[in-house]
């Protein structure tokens, strides 16, 4: 689960981990309020969606061509003056009320976003400092050694995916004990690679310990600070942070699951996940219902093989029931790109014959417009494949995985 | 003996008297494996599908010798009923349970290496571990399984269950089958179970199922290519249609920041002179195509 970042930096600052003071608006009203109470001076107004690469994206209106603003929020072509950013400087009052009126109710296009888009309901009114170093963390669990492992680098407010492939010696990578928490000296050394000496090594290790804990704390599962910055009076401040979540401890952090903001998450996803479905959607045109990660994987593979493009990633999960595939097939068919769609199930524990009863109650309830080719194999499959053959309904079976993505691909084709 | 489990084994389950807990247990004693007791905090004294049941784990190795456990208690408190299986002595520990936080697991994994390094854990999130004929602890249909000399080991559930299908239509059986699990913090590896197939005298030859995320598939193709593993491997990789940064179901199947990429699995397991399956409906064709 992902979390904004004037939500990120909130759970920080209750942790100990030192941020810029900061207050999040929803009207351009509110910003010269903010602004002053802020102390003035140098201000930063931020919008807040969950996408990167705010800084160099674009606030439009439905005037303006999203896929022209997804080239300037590239640099493939250049921003035209008065095409708001999404991260902007401001030194006065009525700057801050203008910057903000031209995010909030906007559309944020950035490289991250895609032509789409994301809307801006909220804005962050944070202070500026100057700046003496930028620095970037990151803390992750590293499946190969199985436990966090803390990134630290100097080279602060760049792509740290570059930093990684071009200069992977620049970056420290400090493994975290579970149990034990960054010790003092790991933190003496990270601040020594970071080149942080004095009172701001000090700053330093308290600000990595109380992120490391709050990591821990939290069950999150990425936590970036990039840049983590140095200012002039040597305090070490986030001046961004993104965090997420995992999905599977939120039981034990109301608090945090609380803090999801729907309109940033995909409808189709969020609906399939409330009925125990899993789905991801794609950009071709034959859908899949399968049940089981792996086998659902292989199924959009299997598509791609045989020349054809999946729509979607859907898992149904183990006991597949009438609820479920009714609800998978609405959602399959809510793409108005899908031409064809193709259930593949294994039936192991679940009987064949019990899945095709759910296929043709499921089918009965739609209105099936588009060709559904069904492969089944398992147990009780000739009852289930009977079923479906004697149904009266337009229903294609198949045998095997082959025999089902040939004659899927044929369908989707016809349908073109 | 093949691998793992055999005629030997003694299962308890951990979680026996809830729904799929108490399915399973006995889906797999009606399959023939050594069904001796069950354990759930609080039922101890009871009696269900015919074994006693106990309120810890060290009660049910005191009283039926049991050597494995087959863990079905939900996420929460999934990783201390791991844990209290290898404070018990068991040496098996198959954890089913999908949904187990990853801290909770980095944290037991840590405590297993401290601890208990003889315990073994499969899982979590995985459909089990199968020697066909001799015994079964999980979740999959036993009947397509037929006893035979070829090693399966996988990350998925279904997907193993289509390969051990073809496997067992083109009259291949198999010795072990070996579920590792879908998330990204599990107790055993695709090496580790590598190198139980290579000095198992049951198996002649591996076919490794594996997906997008992580690099256990890489680490694997590297023992091939070393020479650790000299018997014949054919593998398949799910996900080589999957985008970037979105996850696939499993926990673990998510290729981010570049990494975990099909592609990338493929090409280092065909450099290690392992036969990859270009579709999956060719996995057992292509474990055929590599036997002596």
């Amino acid at each position: 689960m992902k979390v904004h970042e004037y939500q990120a930096k909130d759970l920080l600052r209750a942790a100990g981990v030192a941020v810029p003071d900061g207050i999040v608006i929803t009207s351009p009203d509110e910003a010269a309020a903010a602004f002053t109470k802020l102390g003035g001076g140098l201000i930063v107004v931020k919008a807040q969606v969950h996408a990167g690469g705010r800084g160099k994206g674009v606030a439009i209106g439905p005037e303006v061509d999203r896929a022209l603003a997804l080239e300037i929020a590239s640099g493939v072509k250049p921003r035209p003056d008065g095409m708001a950013k999404g991260v902007q400087l401001v030194k006065t009052a009525e700057a801050a009320t203008h910057a903000a009126a031209s995010l909030l109710g906007k559309t944020l296009v950035t490289y991250q976003t895609g032509a789409v888009g994301q809307a801006i309901t909220k804005v962050l009114i944070t202070v500026g400092h100057d700046i003496v170093k930028e620095l970037y963390l990151g803390l992750a669990v590293d499946r190969a050694l199985q436990m966090p492992v803390l990134m630290a680098t100097t080279e602060g407010g760049v792509d740290i995916e570059q930093v990684a492939h071009e200069t992977p010696e620049k970056i420290h990578r400090e493994p975290i004990d579970v149990g034990l928490g960054l010790q003092d000296f790991q933190a003496r050394k990270i601040c020594k690679a970071l080149g942080l000496s004095g009172p701001t090594a000090v700053n330093g290790a308290k600000f990595l310990k109380n992120f490391v804990k709050f990591f821990l704390d939290t069950d999150a599962s990425l936590a970036e600070i990039n840049p983590l910055i140095v200012t002039d009076k040597g305090e070490v401040l986030a001046l961004d942070a993104k965090l997420n979540f995992d999905d599977n401890a939120m039981f034990r952090h109301k608090d945090i699951a609380a803090l999801i903001d729907v309109a940033e998450e995909d409808p189709n996803e969020l609906r399939a996940g409330q009925s125990g479905l899993s789905y991801v959607s794609l950009d071709g045109d034959i859908a899949c219902l399968v049940n089981g990660a792996g086998l659902a994987m292989s199924t959009m593979d299997l598509i791609k093989y045989h020349g054809g493009e999946p729509a979607n990633f859907l898992d149904v999960g183990g006991g597949a029931n009438k609820d479920q595939v009714l609800e998978a097939f609405r959602i399959l068919l809510g793409d108005p790109n899908v031409k064809a769609v193709l259930v593949n199930i294994f039936g192991g524990i679940m009987r064949c014959d019990t899945i095709a009863a759910a296929i043709l109650a499921a089918y009965d309830e739609i209105d099936f417009t588009i060709p559904l080719v069904v492969r089944l194999e398992g147990t009780n499959v000739e009852a289930g494949k009977k079923l479906l053959d004697e149904s009266g309904r337009k229903i294609i079976t198949a045998v095997g995985l082959t025999d089902a993505a040939k004659k899927v691909v044929a369908a989707a084709k016809g349908a073109a | 003996m093949s691998i793992l489990v055999g005629k030997e084994t003694r299962l308890i389950c951990q979680g026996i008297t809830g729904k799929a807990g108490a399915f399973h247990s006995e889906q797999c004693r009606d399959y023939g494996t050594s069904l001796v007791g069950g354990v759930t905090p609080g039922r101890g004294g009871q009696t269900t599908l015919g074994v006693p049941v106990f309120d810890t784990c060290h009660e049910a190795v005191e009283k039926t010798g049991c050597n494995a456990t087959m863990i079905f208690v939900p996420p929460p408190g999934a990783a201390d009923a791991i844990l209290e299986a290898a404070d018990a002595g068991i040496e098996l520990i198959v954890a089913i349970t999908e949904g187990i936080p990853v801290l909770d697991m980095a944290r037991a994994v840590d405590y297993l290496r401290a601890h208990h390094p003889r315990a073994r854990l499969i899982g979590p999130n995985c459909p089990g571990v199968i020697t066909p004929g001799a015994c079964k602890i999980g979740i999959m249909p036993g009947y397509i399984h037929k006893p035979g000399r070829v090693g399966l080991v996988s990350r998925s559930g279904t997907l193993t269950y289509e390969g051990v299908w073809q496997l067992t239509s083109l009259g291949i059986g198999q010795s072990t089958c070996v579920g590792i699990g879908g998330d990204p913090v599990n107790g055993t590896s695709f090496s580790e179970v590598l190198m139980m197939f290579e000095d198992d005298p049951d198996t002649d030859a591996i076919l490794m199922m594996g997906e997008i995320g992580g690099n256990a598939e890489e680490l694997a193709a590297g023992l091939k290519a070393s020479g650790k593993i000299t018997k014949p491997m054919a593998a398949f990789i799910a996900g080589q249609t999957a985008p970037p940064g979105k996850r696939m179901g499993h926990a673990g199947a998510i290729i981010s920041g570049g990494s975990g990429k099909a592609s990338d699995k493929i090409d280092a397991l065909e450099a290690a002179g392992i036969r990859v399956a270009k579709s999956p409906a060719d996995m057992g064709a292509t474990l055929k195509a590599v036997l002596r």
